[in-house]
């Protein structure tokens, strides 16, 4: 099959969906590659490097529609590449379905197969091909690093010679992917970060990556995050007005402040309030990533960049990923690639649209002529339930104590039930066995009282060599056989064999003994 | 040599011998404990040899010449990898002397009368009991170990059965030789003995070996204190009574460790499932020698958890060489053992040191389980049950409730393994499909190999 990328057509778009190397491993699937000339130029891609790897490169977008069987784009396709596409083709792009129904009937209306990059579920294996995770990492990067270009400050605090610098305090809003992805940023650059999320159980992600879980203590159960496929969930009133009251406490010492909230389906909610920029000091920064929903600033103006009364910078970009265009490129290329892996699984370059597949059943939205959005839900759940962590009851000390005593006189009664036993035993044994007998008894008891001693010392480490020296010691049995040896006859040839194999035993056991105990080395 | 100084003699070795037992705490008395054993036993051969029961033959000497001969070489020639085939014959050699001394005893019989005639008789049926049973279990043990005969537990039906049948005509025959029935009652008692040790080994699973081979530890223990009450010698039960012991206290640890009863071990067949096993959602995600090589060379902390595929595979000098380099960069490199690694305890301690892996960075289970979380790549090499999570997720898994190394805790885990098949216990492992985990496919020594000049 022929896969090809055009240049994207959207302005200020700078991304391509196929670079070189994505292209090699393309070509290791048994497709061909086609990219439209200067697709990859804003990325960093020379159509020279595509050649290289062995790309065609077509003149114009529409010999590319024309020669590709899958179109592989970044955007979703405008009414132009729309009416392009046809019967048989796919398209693989993001393509916002729910938003989009127009351009989804459009699609259908020319019999393409369109393969939302979107709509990938969200379950372990889909993970390679989940592209709006690889691209809200790169916006959460580039919103530090817009942050700090408009932010007058070091993030690091230092003391120069000069004078001593404080950190810079930063508030990640919003703990998903972007989020957990600014607060690793801002946390290697060396501000102090906190960072909130509704949803509890990502506390120990965050903490994880050296920052501060904001705790809201409220006692309304919040949605388990795994019932909305790791996404949030809308919270009640209630649960906003406490979350407002913590971030009106936080924003006057917060010098950048990063919001990422989104709810899926939802316009993003307000969460970060006129008042809260009004509270901020001079020269902070906030940077808005749901600009493109609405905003969580009241502030926020999309894709543009405000100052405040107050002298607070607040940007609301929206193509954070765009403005690192070769890093995202490489990134969506990448899942461009696996979708492609996963739908030729022969590699052998025929393309196979499995729709029993829960990744390309979700990810399709039209194929063969009908509609096929939404998807069925899953058949795997994309992370599994929370379990309730049930905290052990702290024990009283009464009761702590009332346990240690029942546990003693426990083994107490079983140690003298053992021991009676024990006793009747003996008492059976000494009342028919002869003396010489009871003699050997009580070397025997003691020994094995001793050997129980000794052996519960030895090393873990030495268990083997434990082994190797006991086997050697048990050849002792060589004396009983040196005993019979002097009587002749068949007696004696046996005996004589004993003697040999006891011997090997001996001899043996300790040779590897000393053996293996000498390689036992100490760095 | 009067009796009295070879009495002394005996006492004298019996110290030693504990001594030898006790010294084996540290890595460095062990050293010096060996040579407690050999003086031990040297004493203990010489005494009885010069006693006054003994006379010197040729047949003896030559006896005690081939056989001393046969020990070097064994003990020189043999692999470290091959230890437990090796410890297993050992075994095996008790056993048969055990057997052939109470034979013995029953053609030379002793003069007795009464109680002690009953009790002498006891003592030789035991004698040879317990040491055919050791004999054909250790030969077992020694096929499944060599790889002479399959691992796989040979599981017939009603095993349960036979065995409570023989080990009841086992007495049935002693009673009937107590009755004077004659020598052709202990005769067929030692075939049949011969019989259920080897059907009782050859129920056991592979996985289940380091049990059984410290259980025949035991055994031979107790056939020599067996022999030593027919024969009234107090060293031989002495002796016998410590290598026993010794032996029930490693199959007690080595139980504990898979969390298992020691009776459904020696029995064989594992545990049955109650229940479905727990779905295994995600995938294996592979990684190539240049993506392992460039996880080493940034990480700072390497636990690296050896399993029996390391001594398969013979990578362990490999491992040895990555750990060298990667110590000599500076990074922490520590190996952690699970008590039940390989097929002998202790096992994967000997192949390391044999390696020259310094045994102070190489920690037991207790030691290191803590540190996973905080350490940067785990390298799971030709483990997999040691290292399975469902042990503490699932509680339907066969192996529920197993202590295992917490290896997926660390930030990422490198799974060194030859294909994507399931372990000795035929489980599916967690692991391998956990977020954080790289499967390294390949032979162990051969991946290791490729890995070692991309280290950097």
């Amino acid at each position: 099959m022929k896969i090809g990328a055009p240049k994207e057509v959207a302005p200020g778009e700078n991304r391509v969906a196929m670079t070189p190397d994505s292209a090699a491993q393309l070509q290791k699937l048994g497709h061909e590659c086609l990219i439209e000339s200067g697709a990859g130029a804003a990325a960093g891609f020379s159509d020279a490097a595509y050649q290289a790897a062995g790309v065609s490169v077509v003149k114009t977008a529409a010999d590319l529609f024309a020669g590709a069987d899958v179109v592989a784009k970044v955007r979703p396709p405008s009414d132009a590449e729309a009416a392009r596409l046809r019967k048989g083709q796919t398209l693989i792009s993001f393509f916002y379905p729910a938003q989009g129904k127009t351009l989804l009937e459009a699609c259908n209306g020319q019999g393409a197969t369109v393969v939302a990059m979107d709509m990938v579920p969200r379950i372990s294996r889909a993970q390679k091909m989940d592209a709006l995770s690889s691209m809200a990492n790169i916006a959460g990067y580039r919103a530090v690093i817009e942050a700090g270009s408009n932010f007058g400050r070091f993030f690091t605090g230092q003391v120069t010679a000069a004078g001593k610098v404080p950190p810079a305090k930063v508030l990640v809003v919003g703990a998903g992917v972007a989020g957990l992805a600014a607060t690793g940023t801002a946390v290697s650059l060396g501000a102090i970060v906190h960072a909130f999320d509704v949803r509890p159980e990502v506390a120990e992600q965050i903490e994880s990556m050296g920052a501060n879980f904001v705790f809201l203590d409220f006692a309304e159960q919040q949605t388990d995050g795994a019932a909305t496929g790791g996404y949030a969930a809308p919270s009640s009133p209630e649960f906003r007005e406490a979350q407002l009251k913590k971030f009106r406490e936080l924003a006057p010492e917060m010098d950048i402040v990063i919001t990422t909230a989104l709810i899926p389906g939802r316009d993003a909610p307000k969460l970060w309030l006129a008042d809260m920029v009004a509270a901020m000091k001079p020269g902070s920064v906030v940077v808005d990533l749901a600009a493109e929903r609405g905003g969580n600033c009241d502030l926020t103006a999309p894709d543009q960049k405000v100052v405040s009364d107050n002298g607070v910078t607040v940007i609301g970009y929206t193509d954070f990923p765009s403005r690192m265009a070769a890093q995202a490129s490489t990134l969506y290329s990448n899942n461009i690639r696996h979708m492609l892996a996963d739908l030729t699984p022969k590699k052998d370059g025929v393309i196979d649209h499995n729709m029993e597949d829960d990744v390309i059943r979700g990810a399709t939205v039209t194929h063969q002529g009908a509609i096929t959005f939404p998807p069925p839900p899953p058949k795997i759940q994309a992370i599994a339930a929370a379990k309730p962590k049930e905290k052990p009851r702290e024990l009283t000390p009464e009761e702590k104590r009332a346990e240690e005593m029942a546990a003693f006189r426990a083994q107490t009664r079983s140690q003298i039930i053992l021991l009676a036993v024990g006793a009747v035993l003996m008492a059976l044994v000494g009342a028919y066995a002869p003396t010489a007998f009871m003699q050997h008894f009580i070397v025997f008891v003691l020994a094995v009282f001793v050997g129980f001693q000794v052996i519960w010392n030895v090393a873990h480490s030495l268990h083997t060599p434990l082994m190797a020296i006991t086997n050697a010691i048990s050849g002792i049995i060589i004396i009983g056989a040196l005993l019979q040896i002097g009587s002749g006859g068949l007696v004696a040839v046996l005996a004589a064999v004993s003697v040999l194999i006891a011997t090997i035993n001996i001899v043996g056991g300790f040779m590897v003994t000393r053996r293996m105990l000498q390689m036992f080395q100490k760095s | 040599m009067s009796f009295g100084i070879q009495t002394a003699a005996y006492i004298a070795a019996s110290v030693l011998f504990i001594l030898a037992l006790g010294g084996l705490s540290g890595q460095e008395s062990a050293k010096r404990a060996v040579w407690y054993g050999i003086v031990g036993m040297a004493i203990a051969v010489a005494a009885t040899i010069f006693g006054p029961a003994v006379q010197v033959s040729l047949l003896l000497i030559a006896a005690l010449v081939v056989g001393a001969g046969i020990g070097v070489v064994v003990a020189q020639r043999v692999e470290m990898t091959g230890m437990p085939q090796l410890v297993a014959l050992l075994h095996s050699f008790v056993g048969m002397a055990a057997v052939l001394i109470g034979l013995n005893s029953d053609l030379h019989p002793a003069a007795l009368e009464g109680a002690e005639k009953i009790i002498h008789e006891v003592e030789i049926f035991l004698g040879v009991f317990i040491g055919a049973v050791t004999f054909t279990g250790s030969i077992i043990a020694y096929g499944k170990l060599a790889g002479r005969i399959g691992g796989k537990a040979l599981i017939l039906p009603g095993r349960h059965l036979w065995n409570i049948g023989m080990a009841v005509a086992c007495l049935v025959l002693m009673g009937l030789y107590m009755q004077g029935a004659g020598s052709w009652t202990l005769y067929l008692m030692t075939l049949i003995a011969f019989v259920l040790g080897a059907h009782l080994v050859m129920a056991i699973g592979g996985a289940d070996m380091p049990v059984v081979v410290s259980m025949l530890n035991s055994y031979s223990g107790w056939a020599a204190a067996a022999t030593g009450f027919l024969l009234g010698n107090d060293l031989l039960i002495v002796t016998g009574a410590l290598v026993g012991s010794s032996g029930a206290i490693l199959s007690y640890i080595m139980c504990r460790a898979m969390n298992r009863q020691f009776l459904s071990v020696i029995l064989g067949g594992f545990g049955t499932a109650t229940g479905p096993a727990m779905e295994i959602a995600g995938e294996q995600v592979a990684i190539d020698t240049d993506g392992v090589a460039a996880v080493l060379n940034d990480a700072d902390s390497v636990i690296i958890i050896p399993g029996y595929g390391m001594a398969v595979a013979q990578a362990q000098q490999s491992v040895s060489e990555l750990t060298r380099k990667l110590r000599a960069r500076g990074k922490e490199v520590r190996f952690a053992i699970h008590p039940v690694a390989g097929r002998l305890p202790g096992h994967m301690n000997v192949l390391l040191a044999e390696a020259k892996v310094p045994y102070d960075i190489v920690l037991e289970m207790d030691e290191i389980n803590g540190d996973f979380a905080s350490t940067d790549v785990s390298i799971v090499i030709g483990s997999n049950d040691i290292v399975n999570p469902a042990a503490q997720e699932d509680p339907n898994s066969p192996i529920a409730g197993m202590p295992v190394l917490e290896c997926w805790k660390s930030k990422l885990v490198i799974v060194s393994k030859r294909g994507q098949g399931t372990g000795y216990s035929g489980i599916e492992n967690p692991l391998f499909y956990k977020e954080n985990t790289r499967m390294f496919y390949g032979d162990a020594k051969k991946s290791l190999d490729a890995l070692l000049p991309l280290i950097e």
